[in-house]
């Protein structure tokens, strides 16, 4: 999002407007945008940045509001989130924009929202909240706000961040918007709230796309899918006529990389969010499987299928010109760039059986980094460049894990009868992977596939509800 | 469960076959390409391949050399092929649930590639045949067993 909070002067809230002329559903970095006007106004308590907070805080020796990432695992920021307050008919608004803020936070398990019936005198629309009511059922933090009908479809969306116990607003914000688009607004909201308590940027504005499965398994109707990360504003995207499989964000357009068996014919497409167009990526005799875009956009890497395996190609996506990175005559597939570009990993079973290789981004100095036991399959670099997360099977399970990118520090994150297929949110927090549970009998009753979030440490496992079954999730990068 | 009955059906032909007449078989191994004229099936179509020949070979996990099982059966549909010289096919690799979404695709093309080069190996032209891999998006037997994965990896010669 583009309202950082250090450019904010002290003493003010920041207005951003979102436009309230047709927006595209899907549109990403158009639809939050900056304003220069800042609202003057006038604040009980004089605003803190959260560095000030804290070492007020640390002299009065009391617990802040603003912690750690590491220090919220093992306890939750206890965080207050009463309705905010409606002015113009906004009542249901205000609560549902509360209610989006609290499912947010409390599903990232680094956040406790107290419970609403424990709530003190939490209607009271003042613009300094009594902080003795707050302190009493527990709360570390506070989010007020107030959502104002601005005429017609306008509304205008204020927030501010309360560090309870001393007292102090850490954030006050503003946004005029459509009242439709008033899931991401909550979203751009906790997002806010999570960068100011926690010091490191959050992923709730965000989407997931996804592969959306129904029908039996053997004529299984397979399409491209679009949601919010929360799983809200579910959209499929292909009609289901052909199999779409694998489908993953470009860095910064509306464009999707997938795999279409559209005409029988399985390659790698672009997709465009906008306009729903479909366009073939380069000209290749082979199967082409396994896109992901360069950090920089300007390419994909993929495979395509050989006589005795698969090789990997960089496709530059202004030339459209191929340029082969593998030629092990083994199945190389499934590749990933580091963030910064420089290396890519990816998977071959040109030792015999699948497992992880890194290689510098023009093909050379290929190097092994999986020697544990079992397979290894569809690394994923996470946007941080510290880990690298995995599919690892063998012994009738599956499980999602992470190591570093030298191959050390394996961890198991979740393992069962099948996972597979972690993608990391923007900020390398969180994964978000696929479980399948067996079928029970010979018609294929009892099988299920469904998207679950994970805690890079392991803990805070999540179900994410889908309308169908799930599975080849893809976090998108921040929308705003 | 339609696997069992088609293999029951190929059998009965391959039975019929051995009392009717020869086949030129490398293997030894005779067939009915046409001799099992099983009523209201025509000559040199899809369901004469499935019902008479054998579409389909198995391959064992993460494997895709053509077994001994699945040379007889290819033996037979270059034969076929050898008399409907006018039938082109698509060969399709399949993989089971037990293994990566992606690499599965690469290894079911691995598989259909085999198949293929078997046949082109005993005189079919390569230009009849074309393929295909769904991975493990086609499963054809719907358990979660040996059994099934078993008759998931394959791939499946269909007339185009």
């Amino acid at each position: 999002m583009t309202t950082s909070a250090h450019d904010q002067p002290e003493g003010a809230t920041m207005t951003l407007r979102l436009p309230s002329a047709p927006v595209p559903v899907l549109g990403r970095r158009s639809l939050v945008a900056r304003s220069a006007a800042l609202l003057g106004v006038p604040l009980a308590a004089p605003l803190l940045t959260p560095r000030a907070a804290r070492a007020q805080q640390a002299a009065a020796g009391g617990p802040s509001a603003v912690i750690d990432v590491d220090r919220a695992r093992s306890e939750p920021i206890p965080i207050a989130l009463p309705p905010l307050i409606g002015a113009g008919g906004t009542d249901q608004l205000g609560r549902d924009i509360a209610g989006v803020i609290t499912n947010n936070l409390s599903r990232s398990g680094l956040f406790r929202p107290i419970d609403p019936a424990a709530f003190i005198n939490a209607g009271a629309a003042a613009d300094t909240p009594n902080f003795q009511n707050w302190k009493a059922i527990g709360a570390q933090a506070l989010v007020t706000g107030r959502v104002e009908s601005q005429g017609g479809d306008k509304v205008r969306v204020e927030f501010r961040l309360w560090d309870v116990l001393p007292g102090l607003q850490i954030q006050g914000t503003a946004y005029t918007t459509t009242q439709s688009n008033w899931r991401r607004i909550a979203h751009i909201i906790s997002d806010v709230i999570y960068e100011r308590l926690l010091g490191e940027k959050g992923y709730f504005d965000t989407r997931v796309v996804y592969i959306a499965g129904t029908g039996p398994r053997d004529r299984r109707i397979k399409r491209l899918a679009i949601m919010d990360q929360d799983g809200e504003n579910n959209r499929f995207l292909t009609d289901g006529s052909f199999l779409a499989l694998t489908p993953r964000f470009h860095p910064t357009r509306d464009q999707i990389a997938f795999m279409s068996y559209v005409r029988n014919k399985p390659r790698v497409y672009l997709f465009d969010l906008g306009t729903g167009h479909q366009q073939l990526l380069g000209d290749f005799n082979g199967i082409t499987l396994s896109p992901r875009f360069s950090p920089d956009g300007g390419s994909v890497i993929m495979a395509q299928t050989t006589n005795g395996g698969s090789d990997i190609y960089q496709v530059d996506l202004s030339s459209m010109r191929p340029r082969r990175l593998t030629d092990s005559g083994a199945i190389d597939v499934s590749p990933c760039f580091s963030p910064d570009g420089g290396q890519i990993v990816f998977n071959s079973d040109r030792d015999g059986d699948q497992q992880l290789y890194v290689m510098s981004a023009d093909g050379s100095g290929t190097k092994r980094i999986s020697f544990g036991h079992g397979r290894y399959a569809t690394p994923v670099w996470s946007p941080r460049g510290d880990l690298i997360a995995f599919t690892r099977f063998g012994g009738g399970t599956f499980a999602i894990g992470v190591m570093h990118p030298d191959g050390t520090g394996e961890r198991i994150l979740s393992e069962s009868y099948y996972v597979e297929g972690p993608t990391f949110a923007p900020n390398g927090r969180v994964i978000m992977f696929w479980r399948e549970t067996p079928a029970t009998d010979n018609r294929g009753r009892g099988f299920s596939a469904h998207l679950v979030s994970i805690d890079i440490t392991g803990f805070n496992e999540r179900a994410i509800t889908t309308p169908t079954d799930a599975s080849d999730p893809a976090w998108s990068p921040l929308l705003s | 469960m339609n696997i069992k009955t088609v293999g029951a059906l190929a059998m009965l032909a391959l039975l019929a076959a051995a009392c009717s007449e020869d086949k030129p078989m490398t293997t030894g191994q005779t067939t009915g390409a046409a001799a099992a004229a099983a009523p209201g099936i025509a000559p040199g179509s899809e369901e004469d391949l499935k019902t008479n020949v054998g579409d389909r070979v198995f391959f064992d996990f993460d494997k895709s050399n053509v077994r001994t099982d699945g040379k007889d059966v290819l033996d037979r549909q270059a034969a076929w092929l050898g008399k409907y010289g006018q039938v082109n096919v698509q060969i399709a690799g399949n993989c089971d649930e037990r293994g990566t979404e992606e690499y599965n695709i690469a290894l079911g093309q691995r598989r259909a590639n085999s198949a293929r080069d078997y046949l082109v190996a005993k005189g079919v032209a390569s230009g009849r045949i074309t393929t295909i891999s769904y991975g493990k998006d086609r499963p054809t037997a719907l358990g979660s067993n040996e059994d099934a994965w078993k008759q998931n990896r394959n791939a499946i010669t269909e007339v185009k």
